[in-house]
């Protein structure tokens, strides 16, 4: 399957006016990224389709870190999700801990769950690896489906509301839709921001050599395994933060965030925006969520409309939607 | 000089029932040209795997510079001063080609760091930009890799294995697929960067072999056949049995 790349964009050997331009949007993508968030709550037709953005947007930013730049296919990904939403929820509902402790567990307890998926998935190649990480993802649904006393089983976490966000000097009022979209951009934000650094920093080079070429990235001095490793976890505590916002979001977990359904949603909206690229996810996860909004008005079989467009991407247009708009404008 | 700086004793490896090489002994000298030849299915990219460290033998020891290289994890070869080139042209297709090189010399700078802006290490830079020069890539800098013509990147491949400045060389037929003017210039290149590293290479153009190498090694049926300087070799009737006399100029 043919990825668009970052690294295209610096490859035009002529560059155009519109491949300069492409340059510098580059160049400035996370204030640009973050000027498009700030946007979206006001041409999305509900804050809460707009929230969905934020999470799901972020989610796939950090699963495209695995999969569009590491080339590592995990259908494992609602664990990381779901774990660090789970987390966050047991922190505030059954210990009292504050928000800001609680995302910080959230985030300790995917961390802590991907290094132990990585360790075992990553012995593995190709399609054994996403069949590992599908196994070990639902195991952990079962676990929690199983752990009900903790978890709330099938009825899902319920029992903690985040309503106020403390801070040192001032607090923020969660309830308030508009505060609460903002405060949960800012932390994605943040998020971006290092997704940013960490492309951009000698490990981002080396993925994406692994990505290209495993065998000659060893050949070269690099050790595979553990950068493979420290992908997946970075992957993992990126979606882990997601759940954690999630969870303050709705106030309540629901079973079905570990389910291999949300894996699966994961993997769509990546590969419809594109993968490989920065921006990429955030638009398939804007693209799938309009879709779902939109057409299950209309009827309660929705995703099949969503199939259909998404097999019609696969076949047609491979690269995303972000990912066919960066090339075409870089050719222009 | 004459110490030896790779050693092989006893080298055998089997897949499975398959004795791919058989108790192969010999020592390489620092500053040397050695050509590896034999008929294909000799177990010669066997052989270059277990020096290159892609392969474990199954018996025998490989020895660099004095260590042994048994417990040696094949990352590691590169940066204890060993680095190859493949048969296969073994490029990262879509990336650039000053990046193919780059990411090539930062394995010496940095590996796992996740905070520092790569674009800062100018040296780093200099370096692949330098050896991309060295091969005569320096117009194809910003191209993608994987449209460069053949012959470019068989350069390229070069250029990946060389920017990790290795004592040890081991080129893999480096003029594979290419015709006569390409492997005229590869063959000047080669001879430019034997002046200060030793370097060991597998090729079927025999003419290539007898003039540039010092040494040739033959190998047939896995087994060590001749080792000698390309005249013993010629004159070897046991090695024009079963390989020159059958197809004088290329095998």
């Amino acid at each position: 399957m043919s990825i668009v790349r970052d690294a295209e964009i610096a490859a035009t050997p002529t560059r155009g006016g519109f491949a300069t331009l492409f340059s510098n949007v580059n160049r400035w993508r996370v204030p640009l990224s973050v000027l498009a968030l700030c946007i979206l709550p006001w041409i999305l037709p509900s804050q809460a389709l707009a929230v969905n953005v934020l999470i799901y947007g972020l989610v796939a930013v950090g699963y495209n870190l695995l999969f569009g730049y590491t080339g590592l296919l995990s259908f494992g990904h609602a664990a990381f999700f779901g774990a660090g939403a789970y987390a966050t929820g047991i922190a505030i509902g059954a210990f009292g801990v504050n928000w800001f402790a609680a995302m910080l567990i959230g985030l300790a307890v995917a961390a802590v769950l991907s290094v132990i998926m990585g360790v075992l998935a990553i012995r593995t190649r190709g399609i054994y690896f996403s069949m590992v990480t599908l196994a070990l993802s639902q195991l952990v649904y079962y676990s929690a489906l199983q752990a009900s006393s903790w978890t709330g089983g099938e009825n899902g976490l319920r029992g903690f509301t985040v309503s106020v966000l403390n801070f040192p000097g001032f607090s923020l009022n969660f309830l308030d839709p508009m505060i609460k979209y903002y405060a949960i951009m800012v932390i994605v934000a943040l998020a971006l921001w290092f997704v940013s650094r960490v492309l951009n920093s000698p490990f981002g080079a080396v993925i994406e050599a692994i990505r290209e070429n495993e065998t000659r990235a060893r050949a070269c001095g690099y050790d595979v395994e553990r950068t493979k490793l420290l992908s997946f976890v970075l992957s993992g505590i990126l979606c882990g933060l997601a759940g954690t916002l999630s969870a303050m979001h709705l106030s309540i977990v629901p079973l079905d965030s570990l389910h291999y359904h949300t894996s699966g949603l994961i993997v769509m909206m990546t590969l419809l925006g594109g993968a490989g690229s920065f921006f990429g996810p955030f638009v398939g996860a804007l693209a799938f969520l309009s879709m779902e909004d939109v057409f299950s008005l209309w009827t309660s079989n929705w995703q099949l409309i969503v199939g259909v467009i998404f097999i019609l991407f696969v076949l047609y247009l491979p690269k995303g939607i972000w990912g066919t708009l960066i090339s075409w404008w870089k050719s222009r | 000089m004459n110490t030896p700086i790779m050693s092989v004793a006893g080298i055998g490896k089997q897949f499975g029932g398959l004795v791919a090489l058989k108790d192969v002994t010999a020592d390489f000298r620092e500053g040397q040209i050695t050509a590896i030849i034999g008929p294909n299915g000799a177990g010669k990219s066997t052989f270059f795997n277990i020096l290159s460290g892609a392969l474990k033998p199954s018996t025998g020891t490989l020895r660099f510079r004095g260590a042994d290289m048994a417990g040696v994890p094949q990352h590691d070869y590169v940066h204890r001063g060993i680095a190859r080139s493949y048969q296969i042209t073994n490029i990262f297709p879509n990336l650039t080609v000053i990046e193919n090189v780059r990411v090539a010399a930062q394995a010496f700078r940095s590996r796992l760091n996740i905070w520092t802006n790569r674009d800062l290490y100018k040296d780093i830079e200099e370096k692949a930009a330098a050896t991309l020069a060295s091969v005569g890539l320096s117009a194809r800098a910003g191209m993608l890799a994987k449209f460069l013509a053949h012959g470019q990147q068989r350069a390229l491949e070069i250029a990946i294995a060389l920017v990790a400045d290795p004592a040890l060389l081991l080129l893999d037929e480096p003029t594979a697929g290419m015709g006569p003017e390409e492997t005229r210039e590869m063959v000047a290149l080669i001879e430019k960067l034997a002046v200060d590293r030793t370097i060991l290479l597998v090729e079927h153009k025999m003419k290539m072999i007898l003039g540039l190498s010092d040494r040739v090694l033959v190998l047939h049926h896995g087994q060590l056949l001749a080792d000698g300087t390309p005249k013993e070799i010629q004159a070897n009737s046991e090695v024009r049995r079963v390989y020159l006399g059958q197809n004088d100029g290329y095998a």
